[in-house]
């Protein structure tokens, strides 16, 4: 199975650092910009209590500011599981860009893991920076199973309205959202962002 | 101004190999390192273009580096996949350019290199590729403009909407935005 992102390659699937997804949009303050990134989908409800963010792995929005697709700024996401929060690093420029990163400077905001049934715990850093992080609704939705029956060949269009049915209704997701003032984007009004995950080695 | 963040930012870091290498300081804490997994930038893109055995490697493929290798395995499935779409059924309209102009070739071209373009000076939209909000519907929008709509969108009207419009939970207003689990 497989959608937006969601279990996309093999060698991720299933593990802490298969993305689903990848957001950013005007904040409910015009004067900030919000990044989302989504992390091992597909849980079910019984299954999300125990889900876990990993330590080894950081979640990295990568924001190219010049148009040359090369990172200038990158926000990091690391789990602590010692303290149980999600730590941030950035925006911040890297010291060396590509498929290979370090954790850059100091930390600029950090925001205790929302227990799945608890109301939304957030943080607001000094800077501006809002964070959250933990269980989510998967926003993604997508008949998939009759998409996967055209590319099979055994369909030659999707299901009339009522009829087509969204195969991530009722998932979960591990998010986390980062809201940033723009002023700390730069650029000179569009920006390029891409998310990876990396794993520690 | 880059220039000069950039020559700080050398000057800061051997700073700070010239501290660590102190003698006062007798175990500096190696550094950690991270290696790329995964990545994304638009929705669906190494799901919908890249066959089972390319799907690996663009995520592990920075997106400065992706257009050369990956661009022309995206236009053989494109081609590839109209044409099956067409043997699997007559009315199918064969894919020309899209609503922004696109041929096959500009379609993978643009596509290739796998980031999400944003404003900041406007509202970001997927439709506008402004931006991804929450309530944006990814595929329709992606079926439409991207794969089998034609120049005005509305070829092919069986291929363009996958008829799920909207998530199965409201978002909310203000932050974090996201729904809570079900």
């Amino acid at each position: 199975m497989y959608a937006a992102d969601h279990i996309d390659a093999p060698a991720i699937t299933g593990q802490t650092t298969d993305i689903t997804d990848l957001y950013v949009f005007q904040g409910a303050t015009a004067s900030n910009l919000v990044f989302v990134a989504n992390t091992q989908g597909l849980l079910s409800p019984g299954s999300t209590a125990t889900a876990k963010f990993d330590e080894n792995t950081i979640m990295e929005f990568n924001i190219d500011n010049t148009g040359d697709n090369k990172e200038d700024l990158v926000i990091q996401c690391k789990y602590d599981a010692a303290s149980n929060s999600m730590q941030v690093y950035g925006p911040i420029l890297p010291s060396e860009i590509g498929t290979r990163s370090k954790l850059e400077g100091s930390m600029t905001a950090s925001v205790a893991v929302t227990a799945y049934g608890a109301a939304a715990v957030t943080s607001t850093s000094a800077a501006g920076i809002q964070v959250f992080a933990g269980p989510r609704d998967d926003p993604f939705f997508f008949d998939l199973n009759q998409y996967k029956k055209i590319i099979a060949g055994t369909a030659i269009g999707f299901l009339a309205p009522g009829m087509a049915s969204d195969a991530f209704a009722g998932t979960n997701v591990l998010s986390v959202v980062a809201e940033v003032p723009k002023a700390l984007l730069g650029g000179a009004g569009t920006l390029n962002v891409w998310l990876e995950t990396k794993k520690k080695i | 101004m880059k220039t000069t963040i950039k020559l700080l930012a050398i000057v800061l870091g051997s700073t700070l190999i010239a501290t660590s290498c102190k003698k006062s300081d007798p175990t500096p804490a190696a550094t950690v390192y991270y290696q790329q997994q995964d990545q994304k930038g638009r929705p669906a893109i190494n799901t919908v273009f890249n066959g089972a055995a390319d799907k690996d490697g663009f995520n592990t493929t920075p997106p400065s580096a992706m257009g050369a290798i990956f661009q022309p395995k995206f236009l053989a499935n494109v081609v590839a996949l109209d044409g099956f779409l067409k043997s699997k059924n007559p009315a199918y309209v064969n894919y020309s350019t899209n609503a922004l102009g696109w041929d096959p070739t500009a379609l993978t071209t643009n596509l290739a290199t796998d980031v999400l373009n944003v404003t900041t000076t406007g509202t970001p939209t997927l439709a506008a590729l402004t931006g991804r909000t929450l309530a944006d519907d990814a595929i329709d929008i992606e079926l439409k403009f991207v794969v089998f709509g034609g120049p005005t969108g509305a070829s092919n009207p069986q291929l363009t909407s996958d008829n799920v419009n909207t998530n199965d939970k409201p978002f909310l207003a203000s932050f974090p935005y996201l729904a809570a689990p079900f």
